[in-house]
């Protein structure tokens, strides 16, 4: 469903706008206590870039976008923001940064319109200056601007915090899972949002641990228990995919996986929805294989055929030969 | 200054939206003064006394009726067993035993000299102090005139006596309420600052709002300041309404300078506010912040002198006091409000809690800096 939107992302902005980085991460490690939760990651990313990081729960996203919006300080390497240092500078960043944190954190006993005027305070300036380039986003929270933040609906919450992030016309944002616990029409909604701040010159840092989204960034960094796997377009990463890649169903998919998992020459398999994403060892299995493999024990309704490639597919892909 | 304001005006709308928080600052003051002025009263009142009368003579009878005839004092059982009194005493029904032996007008007849046996309930302490004082002025009393009568002098012209003639200065008819109203009013301004203060930022942290401010160029000591400032003048407001309750219902008289009363009352919410940030900067929860509030709370207001005398407390106890900000503001309290003390009078005080405010005041910066 995301297909034309891939193309649009991946090739434009990144090329014409090339002026240099706008965040530059470089060994980065951070450390709480036992664990490790950044482990020595470098990666930038390019003005007017819109960057996805990617990855499951516990990845160090979080602590890396922390470490980023001088909440944290690493306990190796060095991160720059717009040429400023996180460490010694972080007053200046503070000042031409946006930030939305994975939990909602604007006040909930305050109005819609409260919040906003409060955070424009805060950072010394008001909603009218800079109204413009909220107006997209707030004329859609606007009716509810008398209610309180805490009686808003999630989607609602999001395009308020947005708004709030957005209010001293930053030239980065920084969102911290911005979509996780929002309904899948409000996801496309926000997703549209960000992709419109691009154009206004925005250089956006995403992290996200659905991996339909990846395929709306320009670029992304696939992370896992700290450490970034790969960073690439989405379509580069899919297309270094070289593996013969299968979709397999029967009508018993809790059995499928095991017997699939236990025949010799299944080299991976993984639930993808309805299907299961298998591969064959040396990619040299051919599909009527599995199909006489599965056929002996006993499955019906047997559907085996041959797919194209998802982010997902990648990135399980990393986490196998990891 | 226009982000402290706008901070300033986030806090009052935050207490406004707050039910159970506006509720608080208006029935805290009027329960307090209400409730616990009446309540922790020391005047002494209905004493119970179980009296045995072994000798029942007209000098045994003329002493159980002075006792009676004492407001404080109700002769409440009677028995010829001391035992029985006893028991009365662990059953807590009389507070007082009386023991008059057989023989004890005969004793006093021949031998100039009788003995009584006066057994108190001591489980308070204060009160067995006192009513044990009571009663043994009333008996020294009667001994003196019975002294005077079988002698045949006259009641008022007792030779060979001192008269001390005491007057109690500063609260003349022993008031007890007019002692415990500035007390209590010392209490209330310590509750209202260190909860709210304390409560404030970490509802901040519970609520991730602090992170959200974190990114944003406010200054702390902005950000502090506008915090503080709506809770000084909340616990003022609690102050002043104490007060008017205290003038109203008790006819409290403030003899000092109310200015004194409310310039004390900034410097030591000051220092209040100060612990109660500091609390709030080490605590995650608002939990957390209830229970080492609470545990400060006790120390600090059963070492203050609210309801027992700093001055006979162990020594090192009264050097504790020192570091007690409630003990020095309590003091201040009593003494404009009482004794119509001046500045001059409480330099001592004065500095007390300019140092533990600024110490206060400075931990709370210090951590909320090292936390963000």
């Amino acid at each position: 469903m995301t297909t034309k939107i891939i193309i649009s992302g991946s090739e434009s902005p990144l090329l014409r706008r090339g002026l240099g980085e706008a965040i530059s991460i470089q060994h980065i490690s951070k450390s709480y206590k036992e664990v490790q939760a950044v482990r020595d990651i470098s990666l930038e990313v390019q003005k007017g870039e819109l960057f996805g990081l990617i990855g499951p729960d516990g990845a160090g996203k979080t602590t890396l976008m922390r470490i980023l919006m001088t909440l944290l300080i690493q306990d190796k390497g060095e991160a720059t923001m717009g040429g400023f240092d996180v460490v010694k500078d972080y007053k200046k960043i503070r000042n031409m940064v946006g930030y939305m944190p994975g939990r909602f954190s604007l006040y909930q006993d305050l109005t819609v319109e409260e919040n906003l005027n409060f955070f424009a305070t805060v950072f010394k300036t008001t909603v009218a200056e800079n109204y413009e380039l909220i107006r997209d986003i707030y004329v859609q929270i606007e009716p509810f601007k008398n209610r309180l933040a805490g009686k808003l609906s999630g989607g609602m919450k999001q395009k308020l915090a947005l708004s709030c992030a957005l209010i001293h016309k930053p030239e980065i944002l920084i969102l911290d899972e911005p979509t996780t616990g929002v309904d899948a029409v409000s996801r496309k909604e926000f997703w549209e949002m960000l992709k419109k701040l691009q154009q206004k010159g925005i250089t956006i840092l995403v992290s996200t641990p659905y991996m339909d989204e990846a395929t709306l960034c320009n670029r992304v960094a696939l992370m896992q228990k700290g450490k970034v796997l790969d960073i690439d377009t989405p379509r580069n990463l899919v297309d270094g995919y070289t593996r013969k890649l299968y979709a397999i169903r029967s009508n018993q998919m809790h059995h499928l996986i095991q017997d699939l998992r236990s025949y010799e020459k299944t080299d991976s398999a993984y639930a993808f929805g309805q299907y299961l994403h298998v591969t064959g060892k040396d990619d040299e299995v051919e599909a009527t294989e599995f199909e006489n493999f599965l056929m002996k024990k006993d499955h019906e309704n047997l559907e085996v055929f041959d797919i194209q490639p998802t982010i997902e597919d990648v990135f399980m892909e990393l986490l196998h030969e990891g | 200054m226009k982000t402290i304001f706008y901070v300033i005006q986030k806090e009052f709308i935050q207490v406004k939206r707050n039910k159970v928080m506006l509720r608080m600052i208006v029935m805290i003051p009027l329960l307090q003064m209400l409730v616990l002025v009446f309540a922790a009263t020391y005047d002494l009142k209905n004493v119970d006394i179980f009296l045995v009368d072994k000798d029942l003579s007209s000098t045994s009878r003329e002493l159980a009726g002075k006792l009676e005839a004492s407001p404080f004092f109700t002769i409440n059982n009677t028995s010829f067993d001391p035992e029985d009194g006893e028991k009365e005493l662990l059953r807590n029904a009389d507070e007082m035993v009386l023991v008059i032996p057989r023989g004890f007008e005969r004793d006093l007849i021949r031998d100039d000299k009788a003995s009584l046996q006066l057994l108190v309930n001591a489980i308070d302490g204060q009160a067995a102090q006192l009513g044990y004082s009571y009663a043994a002025s009333v008996i020294r009393d009667f001994n003196k005139n019975i002294i005077a009568e079988w002698k045949g002098l006259p009641e008022f012209n007792a030779p060979f006596q001192i008269n001390t003639v005491s007057r109690f200065w500063y609260n003349s008819e022993l008031e007890y309420k007019w002692y415990m109203a500035p007390g209590v009013l010392a209490i209330l301004v310590t509750l209202i600052g260190l909860f709210l203060s304390g409560m404030s930022l970490v509802k901040e942290k519970e609520q991730g709002t602090i992170e959200q401010l974190n990114v944003t160029p406010i200054k702390k000591i902005q950000f502090l300041t506008g915090k503080l400032i709506p809770f000084v003048v909340i616990a003022l407001f609690d102050l002043s309404f104490g007060l008017l309750i205290a003038k109203v219902v008790f006819n409290l008289p403030i003899v000092g300078s109310l200015w004194l009363v409310f310039g004390f009352g900034i410097l030591y919410l000051l220092g209040i506010l100060g612990l109660g940030l500091l609390i709030s900067t080490v605590a995650d929860t608002q939990q957390q912040v209830m229970f080492v509030t609470y545990f400060f709370m006790m120390i600090f207001i059963l070492m203050g002198g609210i309801f027992t005398p700093v001055d006979s407390m162990p020594h090192w106890a009264q050097l504790v006091n020192e570091a007690n900000p409630v003990f020095h503001f309590m003091k201040v309290m009593r003494m404009v409000v009482l004794k119509g003390s001046n500045f001059g009078d409480l330099i001592h005080e004065f500095v007390a809690l300019c140092i533990l405010g600024f110490t206060f005041l400075s931990l709370a910066v210090w951590r909320y800096r090292k936390t963000a």
